[in-house]
């Protein structure tokens, strides 16, 4: 292993590419495509989620099948909190962190006394408790789950229009992915990238192992809360079926197609996918195949993600 | 007498129906290289783990610097001063020799808290500074930049002593140090321990008789999850029970 440290043309790159995103939408005005704007939105968000999830499971080493949960609990949280006229993003948004994050500290304080195949179905079994919670509940909607009467406003500005949502999401994962590249070369991220390698070594040198990975866990679960919160605003409703463990599946499979423990692993992994499903979908029903012979051409050819071919780990 | 570094009372565990360690009461005074000895499948280092905290004891206690650590998991008995190194060599293999020790200076609970998600740690100078004496101190200092999985076997085992000596221990636990070692490596290795024995307590396992007779200061037996003896290394090399036991026609 080794740590992280991004390839040197990444961040002139990842300038340019924000720079013509923030132009998106204008383009897509202009020739007439407004639709695409909340797809591109849709992208942002996802990519944020699994982002959040590339910083449990490719800097942690923890293999989350349950991260869909935190994600929902997200969407729920800012549904809840709009609806009970907490309508303004500044402080909806941070509540619905600290309630995915809250939960998921409490999941990770119990499954990440498990290790290997015990903590994948420990995860996936919070996470379809969960499923089953929101479902059975009548003040969260149960099977229709709770829609949003309107969309938040930030600031006192309303994200109602397409463009604002999108800004606010790219915004959002602009900062996350600041923050994780951050964190991946400060103190605590070279602390869990060593514990993902050998954890038995790092306690020997005393490091109190337990916690660094539950923080982690715990930060990853926020980072999905706040793709959750937007989502919820993107598509007006906090559906059950964001907490699914297929959903889990979803973003896991996002991170691996992108690559596992890029710090642009999952907006890549949710860039790819998204617009395949977008494409193919136009022309079949089972666009599924095609992914799957995507997935496995990237296992035998790119088995550490698309984002692997750009970025490197420096030795 | 001085109160022992590190006091193991009536220590006892049992896997299945092994008795691995059977009431092992042993010390280690400090400032003192103790030598752990035995033949193959002894309970070595069954013991090891139970005094590192990798394992908890059926019954017994562990005490160290006074304090009854039984209870300690394994990183709070690091940071208590007891540091170990493996008998399988146990290093990052993708990291530089200078940013394993690095990663072991930033562990110290003197070093600051970790838990800082935003200055790149490359920057702290003062890790890699005190990182740089370690290497110094074994000898690797000419490697700090190379890949520990590009190190000599024996350089590698050098790092791995430097990575427990910069948790600043109390007493060094040395899990077969010479283990897979040429005897030039061997001999280096020795050499090494010599010096790092002025000022730390050592408490090393080892097969290779010739360091142990060598190094230590006391030599304990471990015979079938029994200590049989300690003492001086002539006495425990006069000692009946151990030429019968173990040594043979070693000595």
């Amino acid at each position: 292993m080794a740590f992280y440290r991004p390839a040197p043309y990444q961040k002139p790159v990842a300038i340019a590419v924000l720079l013509a995103m923030l132009a998106l939408p204008s383009v897509l005005t202009a020739f007439g495509q407004e639709f695409y704007i909340g797809f591109a939105t849709r992208v942002l968000i996802f990519a944020l989620a699994a982002s959040s999830l590339n910083l449990v499971l490719g800097f942690g080493g923890m293999f989350s099948l349950g991260h869909a949960a935190f994600f929902g609990v997200g969407a729920y949280a800012a549904a809840t909190c709009l609806n009970s006229g907490i309508g303004d993003a500044l402080l909806a948004f941070p509540l619905a962190m600290l309630a995915a994050g809250l939960f998921a500290l409490v999941v990770g304080a119990i499954s990440l006394r498990t290790r290997g195949v015990y903590f994948i179905m420990i995860t996936l079994a919070f996470a379809q408790m969960a499923y089953y919670l929101f479902i059975s509940a009548r003040v969260w909607g149960g099977d229709d789950g709770l829609s949003l009467a309107s969309r938040m406003t930030l600031g006192g500005f309303s994200l109602s229009s397409d463009s604002a949502l999108y800004f606010v999401a790219l915004a959002c994962l602009a900062l996350s992915i600041v923050f994780l590249g951050r964190l991946a070369d400060a103190r605590f991220g070279r602390v869990i990238q060593a514990i993902r390698e050998n954890e038995t070594r790092m306690e020997a040198l005393g490091y109190p192992v337990f916690r660094y990975r539950l923080i982690c866990f715990a930060l990853g679960g926020a980072l999905a809360g706040l793709a959750g919160a937007l989502l919820a605003n993107l598509t007006g409703l906090a559906s059950p079926n964001l907490l699914q463990w297929t959903q889990s599946g979803t973003l896991l499979v996002m991170v691996i197609i992108g690559g596992v423990g890029y710090l642009y692993g999952g907006v890549v992994g949710a860039l790819v996918l998204l617009c395949l499903e977008e494409v193919l979908a136009g022309f079949t029903l089972h666009w599924h195949i095609a992914l799957g012979l995507l997935l496995l051409g990237i296992v035998l050819f790119a088995p550490k993600g698309v984002a692997a071919l750009f970025g490197k780990r420096h030795g | 007498m001085a109160e022992a570094l590190l006091e193991v009372r009536s220590l006892s565990r049992r896997f299945a129906a092994v008795d691995a360690l059977q009431g092992v009461n042993f010390s280690v005074e400090a400032g003192e290289v103790h030598a752990l000895i035995g033949p193959n499948g002894a309970g070595k280092t069954t013991f090891i783990h139970h005094v590192s905290g990798a394992l908890q004891p059926d019954s017994g206690s562990v005490h160290f610097s006074g304090a009854d650590v039984t209870a300690l998991s394994m990183h709070q008995r690091v940071a208590a001063g007891m540091a170990r190194s493996y008998q399988i060599t146990n290093v990052f293999l993708g990291l530089s020799a200078l940013d394993n020790v690095a990663l072991a200076v930033q562990g110290r609970a003197d070093a600051g808290s970790s838990f800082r998600f935003w200055k790149p740690a490359r920057n702290e100078q003062r890790l890699f500074d005190e990182a740089h004496d370690f290497l110094n101190q074994v000898g690797l200092a000419w490697r700090a930049e190379s890949l520990a999985g590009n190190l000599a076997h024996g350089e590698q085992r050098a790092l791995e002593l430097a990575m427990a000596l910069a948790t600043r221990p109390k007493m060094l636990l040395l899990d077969e140090p010479m283990a897979g070692a040429g005897p030039e490596e061997s001999a280096r290795m020795v050499e090494l321990i010599e010096h790092l024995a002025r000022h730390v307590t050592i408490l090393l396992v080892e097969h290779d008789m010739n360091a142990v007779f060598r190094l230590a200061d006391r030599v304990s037996v471990l015979v079938n999850g029994c200590l049989i003896c300690t003492g001086t290394p002539d006495e425990v090399r006069a000692d009946p029970e151990v030429r019968r036991a173990y040594l043979g026609d070693h000595l």
